[in-house]
């Protein structure tokens, strides 16, 4: 594949690789994604704007320069602190490989970084000399003033441009939660919401903290995802809930919204309205409850997108995905094309074996 | 005999306002009438130290300081309301801009007062809007409603000498407002364009320095029309349907 190098989040070239359910492997064009679903099924995205999560800085014991990538909510912004586990890089910036940068001093808990005008104090070191628990001493209007000042986005080593906070936000953006872009949700312009209501296709929305996609380092990047924050309001748990009970498919936009909408299905009570942390990883092992496909970007194997592919489709047909991926030249990260993966038999079977079990139960 | 300030229905509570040009005129009369009605309140303003005077008249409201007109503020102002109270219900775009002062016929209008005027009165709320429309549509699918209020003015309508790049503007911004709202009405995010009528404000007084205040609206008499009208486009709370077994929610709800 081809590393999509511009941060344009729908070029008229977009294309789209679909697996449908059988496991064939088809394409199109990017904007005809919607011609694939059907009346009666649901599109949920993930409506997370993305906020600064580079912050530049000082280590305030050894005065030396250091930036921190904020990586996961630890509690919300609310009252007087906010607190997140963060990584810690020494001095540079993003114009160097994250596998290139230095380590940060050796950090210690109760280590202050200073920021300008606001602190965050170590509460605590996690298992890597990168790796900590960090609590600003702000309010929240002051934190977003600073972030919104001093803070960028994650940038990526193969854009030609450094990205802008714009470029991150996808047209659905609201609440600046995730750390890096939910970019699955570029696919979806104003046009396409219009679209959905005259086929009769539901549109829905969660709002999932997408955390880091990597680190830089192979030890922290084994870890993947880490937790993230989500929440799922009462109408779109209702649309779920609906959409469920009438046999339509839920079309999930991005990795972010599996894992959401899977972790509440988990959950004692089901998908309900409620914020809570999505913990667990999805692979070619953890059973679909809800999620019947997929808009997604197209992922290198290894990855832990590409594993939470395992879920839906065999090792087989996703190797026959890939070989289609490399031979068309296709564009792969943040800006580049897209997949639609339905979920492979082994989901309709055990769903339709769970429904029997409840219908014996009754 | 008007009730409406005793019914539950005018009040605002809790819905997540931003208004621009909040900190004189009617901005400022805005953002009190917003906060007497139980909102949350954040504004922007150009000068720190009036947003920061604002904000110490207006307990509990965020004051934001930033430029509408440039472009780079936009998603620095839209970062810090949505981060503040997590999305946003009510935009009220009301900073403008008059172009040339004082007031000049087009042909004596410099291009630059031109660009300014659009920039401030067209492009600014174009941007914001579209900053904050994925938060606003998310209110609206949450049931909570949107609306986005631009502030327009008679000018936008009627063609009147010296008030070219004013007019102009305005009339763009009304025209905008009224594609906006065709385009948007489905998912539920409203806009409304409001002329307040001639009101004793700096802006005001910038355009026609000899007018005689008494014969100008009060910005507080102009801010509590608009925030009626703002309740009127939203939706009945889901919270006065759930209540709907007290008399008086029923009678606001109906």
């Amino acid at each position: 594949m081809i590393a999509a190098d511009r941060a344009v989040q729908r070029p008229a070239s977009a294309r789209l690789l679909i697996i449908d359910a059988a496991g064939r492997v088809t394409q199109s064009p990017r904007t005809r994604w919607l011609d694939f679903l059907a009346r009666g099924d649901l599109v949920v995205a993930n409506d997370a704007a993305t906020m600064p999560a580079s912050l530049a800085g000082i280590h305030a014991r050894t005065g030396q320069p250091i930036e921190v990538r904020l990586a996961a909510w630890r509690s919300p912004v609310s009252g007087a602190t906010a607190a997140f586990d963060a990584i810690v890089f020494g001095s540079g910036d993003y114009r160097t490989r994250t596998e290139d940068r230095p380590p940060p001093p050796e950090l210690a808990s109760g280590d202050e970084f200073v920021f300008g005008t606001l602190t965050a104090a170590v509460v605590r070191l996690l298992d890597h000399p990168r790796f900590v628990r960090l609590r600003f001493a702000a309010t929240a209007a002051a934190f977003w003033q600073h972030v919104a000042r001093r803070g960028r986005p994650i940038q990526y080593a193969h854009l030609q441009q450094p990205i802008a906070l714009w470029d991150s936000w996808t047209s659905i953006a609201a609440a600046p939660v995730a750390f890096e872009p939910p970019s699955a949700g570029f696919v979806i312009a104003w046009r396409d919401v219009a679209s959905m209501r005259e086929r009769g296709i539901g549109f829905a929305t969660l709002t999932h903290a997408a955390g880091l996609s990597s680190t830089g380092d192979a030890a922290l990047d084994r870890r993947l995802p880490l937790d993230e924050w989500y929440r799922i309001s009462a109408s779109t748990a209702a649309a779920i809930a609906d959409t469920g009970a009438r046999r339509g498919r839920l079309i999930a936009i991005g990795t972010t919204v599996v894992r959401a909408v899977e972790h509440a299905a988990s959950r004692p009570g089901g998908i309900r309205a409620a914020g809570r942390q999505a913990t667990q990883r999805i692979d070619a092992h953890t059973p679909l409850r809800v999620v019947d496909a997929l808009v997604t970007g197209t992922h290198e194997r290894g990855s832990s997108h590409h594993e939470l592919l395992r879920a839906f489709a065999s090792d087989t047909v996703l190797d026959a995905a890939a070989r289609t991926l490399d031979r068309d030249g296709f564009r792969t990260h943040e800006f580049g094309d897209s997949m639609l993966v339905f979920a492979d038999g082994r989901t309709k079977s055990r769903r339709a074996m769970q429904r029997a079990d409840i219908a014996r139960a009754a | 005999m008007d009730d409406r300030s005793m019914a539950p229905r005018s009040l605002l509570r809790k819905s997540r306002i931003l208004v621009t040009g909040g900190t004189s005129g009617l901005g400022r009369a805005l953002v009190r009438e917003f906060r007497t009605r139980g909102a949350h309140v954040a504004f922007v303003a150009r000068t720190a130290a009036r947003v920061e005077k604002t904000a110490a008249e207006e307990a509990g409201t965020l004051g934001i300081v930033a430029d509408v007109a440039d472009k780079l503020a936009i998603h620095a102002i839209a970062l810090q309301v949505l981060g503040w109270r997590g999305g946003l219900d009510v935009l009220v775009n009301n900073a403008s801009s008059l172009g040339p002062v004082p007031l000049a016929p087009l042909a004596d209008t410099e291009c630059e007062a031109l660009e300014e005027a659009l920039a401030t009165n067209v492009l600014a709320p174009f941007r914001l809007t579209k900053a904050l429309l994925g938060a606003l549509a998310a209110s609206a699918r949450e049931g909570r409603g949107a609306v986005v209020v631009n502030v327009s003015s008679d000018a936008a309508v009627n063609a009147y000498a010296t008030w070219g790049a004013y007019g102009a503007s305005k009339a763009a911004l009304r025209h905008l407002s009224r594609i906006w709202d065709d385009e948007l009405r489905s998912v539920g995010v409203r806009f409304l364009s409001i002329d307040p009528g001639d009101m004793d404000t700096p802006l005001h007084a910038l355009a026609v320095p000899d007018a005689d205040p008494r014969d100008l609206l009060a910005p507080q008499t102009a801010a509590r029309t608009i925030a009626d009208a703002i309740v009127d486009a939203l939706p009945v709370r889901a919270s006065v349907r759930r209540n709907a077994t007290d008399p008086a929610s029923l009678q606001a709800a109906s």
